[in-house]
């Protein structure tokens, strides 16, 4: 979605479900029947259905794990460079390099970044803040952050064929099938 | 759906077993049966959206306001004049500012045991008090952190604690406890923020598709991010939250522990002792708790939220609050017993002059309000019902008040000589400070009432029975 760029026709087909029961077993229809660009989307996190609609990794892990570690490296060479090169003090006669007395403060330096790695890595990896998306077109898709079901097939499948689409969903028991304009 | 269940899904059991298991074993349920996801949605939801606030609000807000005003009165004061309008002095150089920031901080310290610990350890019924108990830790950590900020005499040069370059050639002095605990609170500060945002973001969405005002809705639109409830979005979202449950749990025990350390690494009797910061960690802990009931017990009334705080989480928190009692309770017996053992004449002073010398009454009033009045919770008539629960947990904040009281004036108002021992007394302005950071912590609970769902709504909607859903290949629950 370069910025800039209008784009025009179908986004995709979608399928309003009204209940979880429903959406998984058709997400799970349609990466059976061979769909590869799906969307689905829940009021609340149901388990099992990014694995559905074949999403399996979050590089999540690894983000938080590599903050935590700059993290702790950072606030102990913070502390370490203020008290043992740019200032030096002697308190009670302890080594310059007295490193137990910084232990608290590399630990709260770890948690600091990592938390943010967290937060700001679910973000960006979920592509949020997002304030415009197709799916918002959908004349009921409010309800999809009540108590309605959603599941998407992209145009861009390499599958993807308009009246099939629309049949296939049709198939699994939904609610309503309508098509989502860009 | 395969199945279609009536009752809750914690109350399904084998057939076979029912008969057997008496009914006082059979958890009461953390929702009450009958509703589905749009109930749950609605109810929660239309607190916040609705046009008419109540007429109770606006009362509540406007003594709460009052407050906040008291507060600026006192801080302008403060800084007009310097710490000098408070009642310490020599030897009792922290007063009820200290207090007052460690009891703060204390009560911050329930909400994210019960959002992050409760989580990791699958404690299903914290759905229903974890927003809640989230807001009154931020709000508490923000009455906290006024204290220590104005106590250095010169606020506007409270940037100097934190490590930057500077002209000056200075740089802050990391082996020292204050500097620990600069960090290790705003730490918490912003996790807990961060904590409490990740967790609204989907609940601010629905807001946004629920509100019919434009502005409203462009309102929360702008803080949901764009949310949209995608399965990809839900898969990572989760794995952050737990990430975040697994980071704050460290940090919760490690914050109350430095909080404690600038007492324990002093060489003061009464505050060197190395038992410090799991008796503070536990003493935090239990004044949380008791915040929590205190304010959810008139909430869920107010706002007629009975079936969401349901009485199995009030009964589970006056367990919490027994337990931790129970701790803190020891905690205190334990010190009379390391204060004897040292042998140490300073030691043995310090714990006769606690006991018997001019601060008795607080001694003795300590030790009802939380070692004798916490034993209510054995009864579970008591651990029923909303007054008594209430009557304890107020007991437990003035307790917990009055055992900072206890640990920090009265430890330093007998210095090892005489000749420098003195009096401690809070005056107008310590009154009107505390008061006042009352007045901050609830306006700002009201306003969060008022403007964003007190109970999470996404997680509310996974305690819906129609939400347990079935796996390929599974043969049924």
């Amino acid at each position: 979605m370069a910025i800039g760029r209008i784009r025009q026709g179908l986004y995709g087909v979608i399928a309003e479900f009204s209940d979880p029961q429903t959406l998984l077993d058709a997400a799970n229809k349609t990466r059976e029947a061979g769909y590869t660009s799906t969307d689905a989307f829940s009021p609340f996190p149901i388990h099992g259905l990014a694995e559905a609609i074949g999403f399996h990794k979050s590089r999540l892990s690894i983000i938080v794990l590599t903050m935590g570690i700059l993290g702790g490296i950072g606030g102990f060479v913070m502390c370490w460079y203020a008290n043992v090169i740019a200032y030096p003090l002697n308190i009670g006669g302890k080594p310059w390099n007295s490193w137990p007395a910084w232990i608290p403060i590399t630990f709260e330096c770890t948690i600091l970044l990592a938390a943010f790695g967290a937060v700001f890595g679910m973000l960006a990896l979920n592509g949020l803040p997002m304030p415009y998306h197709p799916v918002f077109n959908v004349r009921r898709f409010d309800q999809a952050s009540r108590d309605k079901f959603f599941l998407v097939i992209h145009a861009r499948d390499p599958k993807f064929n308009l009246d099939d689409a629309r049949s296939f969903l049709q198939s699994l028991g939904p609610r309503e099938v309508t098509d989502v304009p860009w | 759906m395969a199945t279609k269940h009536t009752d809750p899904a914690h109350e399904l059991r084998p057939v076979t077993q029912e008969q057997h298991i008496p009914e006082r074993f059979i958890p009461t349920p953390t929702i009450e049966p009958g509703h589905n996801f749009a109930t749950v949605t609605d109810h929660i939801s239309s607190i916040v959206l609705r046009k008419r606030t109540p007429l109770g609000w606006f009362f509540g807000f406007l003594l709460a306001l009052g407050g906040v005003g008291i507060l600026t009165v006192s801080m302008t004061m403060l800084i007009g004049k310097g710490v000098g309008i408070w009642g310490i002095n020599h030897p009792v150089g922290w007063g009820m500012d200290i207090i007052n920031f460690v009891w703060w901080i204390g009560i911050g310290h329930a909400g994210t045991l019960i959002s992050a610990i409760l989580l990791l350890l699958r404690q299903e019924w914290r759905t229903s008090i974890n927003r809640f108990a989230e807001a009154m830790t931020l709000f508490a950590v923000a009455s906290a952190g006024l204290y220590p900020a104005l106590h250095t005499g010169r606020p506007w040069f409270d940037y100097w604690l934190f490590p930057y370059p500077n002209t000056m050639g200075l740089w802050p002095q990391f082996r020292s406890p204050l500097m620990w605990d600069v960090f290790a609170v705003s730490t918490y500060a912003t996790v807990s923020a961060l904590f409490w945002y990740v967790g609204l973001i989907p609940d601010l969405a629905t807001l946004r598709d629920r509100a019919t005002n434009l502005w409203v809705k462009r309102a929360y639109g702008a803080f949901a991010l764009g949310w949209r409830g995608s399965a990809r979005h839900w898969h990572r979202y989760e794995h952050a939250y737990l990430l975040l449950a697994g980071l704050s749990t460290p940090l919760v025990l490690s914050v109350h522990t430095i909080v404690s350390f600038d007492f324990a690494v002093a060489q003061l009797p009464g505050w060197h002792a190395t038992f410090f910061p799991p008796y503070f960690v536990a003493g935090a802990v239990f004044a949380g708790f008791a915040m929590v009931l205190t304010l959810s017990i008139p909430a869920r009334k107010f706002f007629r939220l009975e079936d969401f705080i349901t009485m199995r989480h009030l009964e589970n928190m006056g367990k919490v609050l027994l337990a931790t009692g129970l701790i803190v309770a020891y905690a205190y017996a334990m010190e009379w017993f390391y204060g004897l053992y040292s042998g140490n004449p300073f030691e043995i002073y310090m714990l006769k002059n606690r006991a018997t010398g001019p601060y008795r009454g607080m001694y003795v009033a300590l030790w009802v309000c939380n070692g004798f009045a916490p034993q209510l919770m054995w009864f579970k008539r008591c651990r029923t019902s909303p007054f008594w629960l209430f009557v304890t947990a107020m007991f437990v904040n003035v307790g917990m008040w009055l055992e900072r009281f206890v640990i920090i004036p009265a430890s330093l108002h007998r210095d090892f000589l005489p000749s420098s021992w003195g009096m401690y007394h809070g005056t107008f302005w310590d009154w009107s400070f505390f008061i006042g950071s009352i007045g901050l912590f609830f306006a700002l609970l009201f306003l969060f009432l008022r403007f964003l769902p007190m109970i999470s709504i996404f997680e509310m909607r996974t305690m819906v029975p129609e939400a347990q859903v079935q796996h390929e290949g599974e043969g049924g629950h």
